[in-house]
């Protein structure tokens, strides 16, 4: 998709964390398009974490600038809040409650009417195909429906851009072509979608892929510019040219 | 505004489906209530007595009578020498030796002055400081009897002491015990489950998916808050019922100010388990540093050791210790009926508490790193 509108959904400028001497995330810059999937690559230990970190507001910039749905990251935390959702790479949904409880829940909070709640939630139960496990516990489902359960938690309160660390972590070929099945739905209602991944088959299904290596983006383009600049048919190979020369991580 | 009940909601819903933490907030305290005041006397009874009679004479023989009638004592085994008698002792049969040397009837017969010697095991320190006051009240009365029925001209006692246990009359250990039982199980539930909660969000990652919610701090702790509260108000009560029906022990005071004290004092408890919830990584550590402290304040709270016998450090540590504050109020409120005037102070310390421990929780839980 075009990032040549005016407004961006995310807009970083030297974006900098450090932890004492040691710089997690080195002045980044880049820019997401209003209803973009942008794929955000790395090693291990590149950074990808701390940085989506930075643009949720769950971490203070150390240096430099952003700018998430029109939002500052330094003063207007909250208001970003308001307007995204997040996956984290660990599963996070509450595994002592139901599947109904946690999207009750995580909706509440959000201030969704009852109403719209019971509504979006009996349809999404019925898409996902959770009708017998709708009052089971989150904390036995299989870890694929977790991970689906979790995704559209994440964007249940129609956020402008969801942040998503790592989502289908562990899961096998067909469940994550499901989950990529929901990132396009989701896109498809407007929805920006910022998305680490270790699969490089799923940065083919990215419009945009950055690659960071010790804390910098090395590379960002489409995925085709990006296998055509680096002479490659691949974008395992891509990565493995550019991250090979990384000095941390454990890649 | 719409955000707490949600909150609230999905607590309780947590709190009744984990059947072991309910179990163990709710029954085991019950448990302790029944056991632990029967069970834990302070009264000292079974004491182990040998005795070294190298007399053998009519007056030794009632002075044995007299002791072993008390009913504190429990006569072991009767030695011919201290050595013997001794030997007893060291083989943990015996805790206490009393010796009634030869000539005992008839030196206190002439010449009206006799010494009788005791020996106690002093490594449990309480049972052998309680059972050689005993023995010596004994000896003490046996005396007078002696005197005034031997004694030609009986000298008159210069200081006599009569004493009446004002509160509690008959001085039932069980009755100074259950309000601080009482003030020790809501410290518990309240604190070691407010510590344990936020922790353990921390450690499944819930609590990163609640901080990238547009939520409110102020709404997240009270949710976190008022659920405990309610449920060490629920323990307190249950606690004061079995009080009442089980012991007899009506509050002499105002219950309404037994419960205004304890709705403060729980907040203060609360934000004091809040505030360890927010140092801490793990719910190991957070379980380790609330029992360190919670052992500290309740050992150092004036339930089992007086607070006026403790040092002049201990006695300055015990007004910033919560425990302390609660376990006189209880008293005061529950035995004396004292009146709001009466616990004022504590009134004030425990609401400083409250406001501290709970301001220094709510800055110090961020939900930006």
């Amino acid at each position: 998709m075009s990032t040549t509108g005016t407004t961006y959904a995310i807009q970083a400028e030297g974006l900098t964390k450090r932890f004492g001497a040691f710089i997690a995330v080195n002045a980044i810059s880049f820019q997401v398009g209003q209803g973009e999937i942008f794929g955000f690559l790395g090693a291990n230990g590149a950074g990808k974490t701390t940085a989506m970190r930075m643009l949720c507001g769950l971490s203070r910039p150390s240096a430099g600038q952003a700018r998430v749905a029109g939002f500052d990251v330094r003063t207007q935390t909250e208001d970003i809040k308001r307007n995204i959702g997040y996956m984290s790479q660990k599963f996070s949904l509450y595994e002592d409650l139901t599947v109904t409880e946690n999207i009750d829940f995580f909706a509440g909070i959000y201030g969704l009417p009852k109403e719209r709640i019971r509504r979006q939630r009996d349809e999404l139960i019925g898409k996902l195909g959770l009708g017998k496990e709708a009052d089971k516990l989150v904390g036995g489902l299989p870890l694929g429906w977790k991970q689906k359960l979790a995704f559209s938690v994440a964007v249940f309160h129609g956020p402008r851009i969801v942040f998503l660390d790592e989502p289908t972590g562990g899961v096998d070929p067909v469940t994550r072509r499901q989950f990529w099945d929901l990132i396009y739905e989701a896109t498809g209602q407007g929805i920006t979608v910022f998305v680490t991944t270790h699969y490089l088959d799923e940065a083919e299904y990215c419009d945009r892929v950055s690659i960071m290596v010790d804390g910098r983006i090395a590379a960002l383009d489409t995925p085709a510019a990006l296998k055509e600049q680096f002479s490659t048919d691949s974008m395992d190979a891509v990565f493995y040219q550019l991250a090979r020369g990384a000095r941390r991580g454990d890649a | 505004m719409r955000v707490l009940p949600v909150l609230l909601k999905k607590e309780f819903l947590q709190i009744f489906r984990n059947k072991a933490i309910l179990i163990i907030s709710l029954v085991a305290p019950i448990m302790q209530f029944l056991v632990l005041p029967l069970a834990a006397s302070f009264e000292i009874k079974n004491i182990d007595l040998v005795v070294v009679d190298q007399d053998r004479s009519g007056l030794s023989r009632q002075l044995l009578e007299r002791i072993t009638a008390s009913g504190y004592f429990r006569l072991v085994d009767y030695a011919p020498s201290y050595a013997s008698a001794y030997a007893l002792v060291e083989a943990d049969a015996a805790d206490l030796v009393l010796q009634v040397p030869s000539g005992f009837e008839r030196n206190l017969m002439r010449e009206h002055v006799q010494q009788v010697f005791i020996a106690v095991n002093a490594i449990n320190g309480m049972k052998a400081g309680v059972g050689g006051a005993y023995l010596g009240t004994i000896l003490r009365s046996f005396n007078s009897s002696v005197v005034a029925t031997y004694a030609p001209d009986p000298p008159h006692e210069a200081i006599a002491v009569t004493s009446s246990g004002l509160f509690n009359p008959e001085r039932n250990h069980r009755i100074a015990f259950i309000p601080g039982i009482l003030a020790i199980l809501v410290t518990m539930i309240g604190g070691m489950l407010s510590a344990l909660n936020i922790v353990k969000e921390r450690e499944t990652g819930t609590i990163e998916q609640i901080n990238v919610t547009p939520i409110r701090k102020r709404d997240f702790i009270l949710g976190k808050l008022i659920p405990f509260w309610i449920m060490a108000m629920v323990v307190f009560t249950i606690g004061l019922l079995l009080a009442w029906f089980v012991y007899g022990i009506a509050p002499q005071g105002s219950v309404w100010l037994l419960y205004a004290f304890v709705a403060v004092y729980l907040v203060a408890v609360l934000g004091f388990g809040l505030l360890v919830s927010t140092y801490c990584a793990s719910q190991q550590q957070a379980m380790f540093v609330m029992f360190f402290f919670v052992m500290i304040f309740i050992l150092l709270g004036g339930l089992f050791t007086p607070v006026d016998s403790m040092p002049g450090w201990a006695q300055v540590m015990t007004r910033f210790n919560p425990v302390a504050h609660m376990v006189e109020v209880m008293r005061l409120v529950m035995l004396k009926g004292s009146g709001f005037m009466g616990i004022l102070p504590n009134f004030l310390a425990i609401a400083g508490m409250a406001v501290v421990l709970n301001t220094w929780a709510v800055l110090n839980y961020r939900k930006t790193g």
